[in-house]
């Protein structure tokens, strides 16, 4: 059971959460090149170790957080909003 | 009459109470405090089961949850429970138990044919033996395997218990009250710590409740009941009993289950079977104590051989002598205790047979006072006897075998030392250790916030334990943030110490083949390890899958180590190089409905209702689940109404007059602010920007890779506030997908937006004359020229807020009117009767989907996820000079030429004969044999009034360009085809002159 440190809600299990995807790939800007496209898609790379993921607080203040996650131990080294324009409560920074 | 193998004292049962029960229909007493398994051996029933492959007669052999061999049915009727473990059930009155894999019964059991084919079972026998013909594995072999090598037979009836779940957290937990784990709790108890204490079994004090200890010059189990005591008193600490942690899970999450009435013959009203804890613990000490290993010799599995430990158990907490005449077996100091306790409590102890040279002297000495013979150097080679132990053959260890001594006996108590119980160390992703001077795994490096402590970190003195406990306590508090306490360390009164030399396998009398079992349960023998092993199964994990070596309901508790240290001597390396396999939860079986808990029939998941649903029940509607929601289908009228017979009155009261239904479970989101008409734009593949206030329009979304992901229509308040309807399937996840969107890529937005789907309840109007229906209610002028096709405008319903939408999803003159959801059942009532000459209606979801096939609309069943706004005739909307979501990838080469499946309708071209929804599109020249000839499959289905002919909607290759063919509905399962021919999906009006009329 994943705990994710909600920065609005603190410590909830896993189950409150949707997972999101990658967090480090970049959607193309609306100008950039279909391939570019089908690769934001399609293309992921899977790494064992730590990575940034969006996870969706569904079931709780519904902010989407990027967490940094360790895909083989899932140790979660940092929680944060997805969105610069919701002001972290802590003051923490991303 | 019964109970002669009890001691005359001693024990932990009450003697005062006796209790009832009965195994394979024969009657027997016992008392209270006694386990199934210890009531039999009082009674002198030594053969509980047949054995998993050879059907071997089998026996009780340990006193705990690590049993592999006696495992019964437990109760009858609805309540009846297979593979439970005699020695973990405690005893109730009127108990009822059976033996189980045996036919016809368990002393004579025909299967048992199988020991003497044994040669042939050996390991990778199912894989070897079973191939061909394929069409053999699921029709014959499974079927006779599974009745061959069967466990028990689960109840077919419904569970008539419930089950909890609940969560607790705490800043210590500890696992196992034993003298380790007691210790642990009091000293961070003291530190203020809050602290749960968990233990499987009924009472608190782990071994020393099937010991001699004395701790403080008190016997063992005054110093449990004080201190237990104690931690009754502290607010601070709570004390699970016959609680089972069973799991160590990521994040120091940890699961038990306490079995709150197994001990009760049903549980007490209102109390549950079971209950499920999730505890979320600051740190974690394991107490978890130790499982003695069996020796592996010839016959080991005879009823009558049993851990040294368990004889112990039997005789010191029960107050059972397991035998008369016992033989101990070890290659280590501790069985020593079991020959001094059993001759104790009168057993004759015939001989200790120790495999080492020279034993410990003071146990020798001991021995001698007692007048036990000892034999050193020496092991038991064979147990021999009739379904149970009667002599047994004494082998050198140095391979002397050819003149064994013979030895009669009725119990061999044997020990092959002790494995700490590192699994929920290794459940945590930690990796134990081996240890060479107690020759088995000790905890390793910590992964979590857990330490072992006592037995279950290798250390075997009782003074170790309490020091151990103690320390980890007060380490526990103090890493969870209190100060702690000096407290001291109690004082162990009586111990040795323990010693131990390897024997991993005894040599066998004159060198014959014996079965010498590893894995009771599974019966595999040492002769499997070997053999995987040379086919080439040689490491730990291919190993325990070929012979399935660990893999039964104990998990190897018992076997494992002796099976990785046999394949370390075949593989000739130490036992470290082999490894280890990790532990996976859970510790012990746990039945399927804790994990369930409350979430079984009307709890399985939550219902939505509408404010409709009330007065839908009194009409005696039909309803159907929409997602969570609960929708009327269909209306019947008068007993015997079928739903055709309903589907058709309504939607021929729709098109002929009016009707009114609630689609109050269409997701609503309410969006607002100075960027709210950009961010549509954004999100849906048409235009917004210029959308008039007082307007709606019929939007589509895409996912990021180009299909089409919801549909719907958006109306336009005001400048800077929307009011967006979403499918009932995908009301939450447009949501979610708005939030993704507006959090994550467009922060830029000024726009804010919520689901107001539960706020308003919706009800469509429809049909010529529901404009003359909505005239009488409405305080607005609604004239078509007023009012035209697509407005929206805020309105009073007679004394009700409302909005109203001209929207039509069934093709007729419409309206759709949104109340507040409190003021929903009033609205509808007032509808119903706002004019009595109009005979106003209802219907219902079959209706509506017959009216959306007969118009074309497409719904769910074409927006299946793999279509694009093309295939579903959608792209006309589409403004593709803007940038919205899914754009780009809706344009890759293989999504716009030809070969798509297209949305079209289709015609039944024989009367009285509908289309059959997932029917396949074929070419009548073709006969359907693979899925590559298939051009497509029909997605709808309905009976149209209006035309009188079956019709559908489908998803047809290149289908826009082929209206007019006649193809045919095929539907290989039942054989059925169907001719049909190709038109436009609209089959009504398709200019649009009935909803702009």
């Amino acid at each position: 059971m994943l705990r994710i440190d909600c920065p609005w809600c603190g410590v909830r299990n896993e189950d409150e959460f949707s997972y999101g995807g990658d967090a480090t790939v970049e959607r193309p800007t609306d100008y950039a090149s279909q391939d570019d496209w089908y690769h934001y898609v399609y293309t992921r790379q899977n790494p064992a170790g730590p990575h940034r993921e969006y996870w969706h607080h569904v079931n709780g203040c519904r902010a989407w957080l990027v967490v940094e996650r360790d895909t083989v131990t899932h140790e979660i080294f940092s929680t944060a909003p997805a969105s610069p324009n919701l002001p972290d409560p802590d003051g923490r920074t991303r | 009459m019964g109970q002669q193998f009890r001691t005359s004292s001693s024990g932990q049962i009450d003697r005062g109470r006796i209790l009832s029960f009965t195994f394979d229909g024969k009657p027997y007493q016992g008392y209270e405090g006694d386990t199934l398994a210890s009531a039999l051996l009082a009674n002198g029933v030594r053969l509980v089961g047949r054995s998993f492959k050879y059907h071997r007669p089998r026996g009780i052999q340990t006193a705990g949850s690590e049993e592999p061999n006696a495992i019964v049915e437990l109760r009858t009727g609805p309540r009846k429970e297979p593979n439970t473990r005699a020695t973990t059930i405690e005893l109730f009155d009127g108990l009822v138990a059976n033996s189980q894999n045996r036919w016809p019964s368990l002393s004579f059991d025909i299967m048992s044919i199988n020991n003497l084919f044994s040669p042939l079972l050996s390991a990778g026998f199912y894989y070897k033996t079973f191939m061909w013909p394929p069409s053999f594995w699921t029709n014959v072999y499974e079927h006779v395997i599974r009745r061959a090598a069967g466990l028990g037979k689960a109840s077919t009836e419904p569970d008539p218990d419930f089950y909890e779940q609940c969560h607790e957290h705490c800043d210590v937990l500890v696992v196992g009250a034993g003298p380790a784990g007691l210790s642990a709790a009091l000293a961070a108890a003291r530190a203020e710590a809050r602290v749960i204490l968990v233990d499987e079994h009924p009472r608190l004090g782990g071994s020393l409740n099937d010991e001699n200890y004395s701790i403080n010059g008190k016997a063992g189990s005054e110093w449990v009941d004080e201190i237990h005591a104690q931690l009754e008193e502290m607010d601070n600490v709570r004390v699970f009993t016959r609680t089972t942690l069973f799991g160590y899970y990521d994040h120091n999450v940890v699961a038990a289950i306490e079995k709150v009435s197994d001990h009760m013959p049903v549980p007490h009203q209102g109390h549950p079977r079971q209950r499920m804890w999730t505890f979320y613990p600051g740190r974690v000490v394991i107490a978890t104590g130790a499982t003695e290993r069996p020796l592996v010799f010839g016959n080991n599995d005879m009823p009558g051989v049993m851990l040294a430990s368990a004889a112990r158990a039997y005789v010191n907490r029960y107050g059972v002598k397991p035998g008369r005449r016992a033989v101990i077996a070890t290659n280590n100091n501790d069985a020593y205790r079991t020959a001094i306790d059993l001759h104790h409590a009168g057993i004759n102890i015939t001989a200790v047979v120790d495999s080492r040279i020279q034993p410990d002297a003071a146990l020798v000495e001991e021995l001698e006072s007692l007048s036990i013979r000892l034999l050193t150097g020496s092991t038991v080679g064979s147990a021999e006897g009739h379904q149970q132990v009667s002599y047994v053959q004494i082998v050198t260890t140095q391979g002397d075998t050819l003149d064994p001594e013979r030895i009669d006996c009725d119990l061999v108590a044997c020990s092959g030392g002790w494995n700490p119980n590192v699994h929920l160390h290794s459940q945590s992703g930690a990796k134990p250790v081996y240890d060479d001077s107690i020759l088995s795994f000790v905890p390793g490096k910590s992964r979590q916030s857990e330490v072992s402590v006592g037995a279950a970190n290798g250390s075997f003195s009782l003074q170790d334990c309490l020091a151990q406990g103690v320390s980890a306590g007060t380490q526990a508090a103090r890493q969870t943030g209190f100060k702690s306490r000096k407290m001291a360390v109690a004082r162990a009164d009586n111990e040795g110490d323990y010693a131990i030399e390897a024997l991993w396998i005894s040599p066998t009398p004159y060198n014959k083949n014996y079965k010498q079992f590893v894995d009771q349960q599974n019966d595999v023998k040492a002769s499997d390890v070997v053999l995987a092993s040379q086919e080439g199964f040689d490491s730990v994990e291919l190993l325990k899958r070929y012979t399935t070596q660990g893999m039964a309901t104990d998990q190897g508790k018992t076997s494992n180590v002796n099976a990785l240290a046999l394949l370390a001597c075949q593989r000739g390396e130490p036992l470290p190089e082999v490894g280890i396999t990790t532990f996976r939860p859970p510790y012990v079986p746990v039945a399927m409905g804790v994990f369930a808990g409350h979430t079984v029939g009307y709890d399985f998941m939550p219902v939505r209702r509408t404010a409709i649903h009330d007065w839908n029940t009194k009409q005696g509607a039909v309803f159907i689940e929409a997602g969570l929601w609960l929708r009327a289908r269909y209306y019947p009228q008068q007993p015997g109404d079928t739903m055709n017979d309903c589907y058709i009155r309504e939607t021929e009261a729709t098109r002929n007059n009016v009707a009114i239904v609630d689609v109050t479970s269409l997701g609503k989101i309410d969006i607002q602010g100075p960027d709210a008409a950009e961010f549509l734009n954004r999100l849906y593949i048409n235009n917004w920007l210029k959308l008039p206030v007082g307007k709606v329009r019929y939007g589509a979304m895409l996912r990021e890779d180009g299909m089409v992901f919801d549909d719907g229509t958006t109306s336009r308040l005001e400048e800077n506030h929307f009011f967006m309807t979403t499918t009932t399937a995908n009301a939450a996840s447009v949501l979610a997908h708005m939030e993704q969107y507006h959090q994550i890529e467009w922060p830029e937005l000024d726009v804010v937006f919520c689901s107001v789907t539960e706020q308003w309840t919706g009800i469509a109007v429809a049909g010529p004359n529901s404009r003359k229906l909505l005239e009488q209610v409405i305080d607005i002028d609604i004239s078509n020229e007023a009012f035209p096709f697509m407005s929206v405008g805020e309105c009073m319903m007679n004394n009700i807020p409302a909005r109203l939408f001209r929207i039509s999803f069934s093709g007729e003159l419409a309206y759709e009117i949104n109340v507040p959801a409190d003021y929903g059942e009033q609205a509808w009532l007032e509808l119903l009767e706002a004019d009595e000459e109009l005979e106003v209606s209802v219907y219902g979801t079959e209706a509506l989907g017959t009216m959306r096939i007969e118009k074309g609309h497409v719904a769910g069943s074409e927006l299946d996820g793999r279509t694009t706004a093309q295939d579903l005739g959608l792209e006309g909307m589409a403004n593709r000079a803007k940038h919205f979501i899914g754009k780009h990838n809706s344009e890759r080469p293989l999504l716009v030429g030809e070969g798509r499946l297209q949305v079209v309708g289709l015609k039944s071209l024989e009367p009285e004969r509908n289309l059959r929804i997932g029917a396949h599109l074929v070419d009548p020249s073709v006969k359907l044999e693979t899925v590559s000839q298939s051009q497509g499959h029909v997605t709808a289905t309905t009976y149209s009034p209006q035309l009188g002919c079956g019709i559908a909607l489908g998803l047809l290759r290149d289908g826009a360009s082929r209206h007019g063919e006649q193809i045919e509905a095929v539907f290989p399962l039942d054989d059925e085809t169907l001719k049909v021919e190709v038109c436009h999906p609209v089959f009504i009006d398709p200019e649009g002159e009935l909803v702009r009329a």
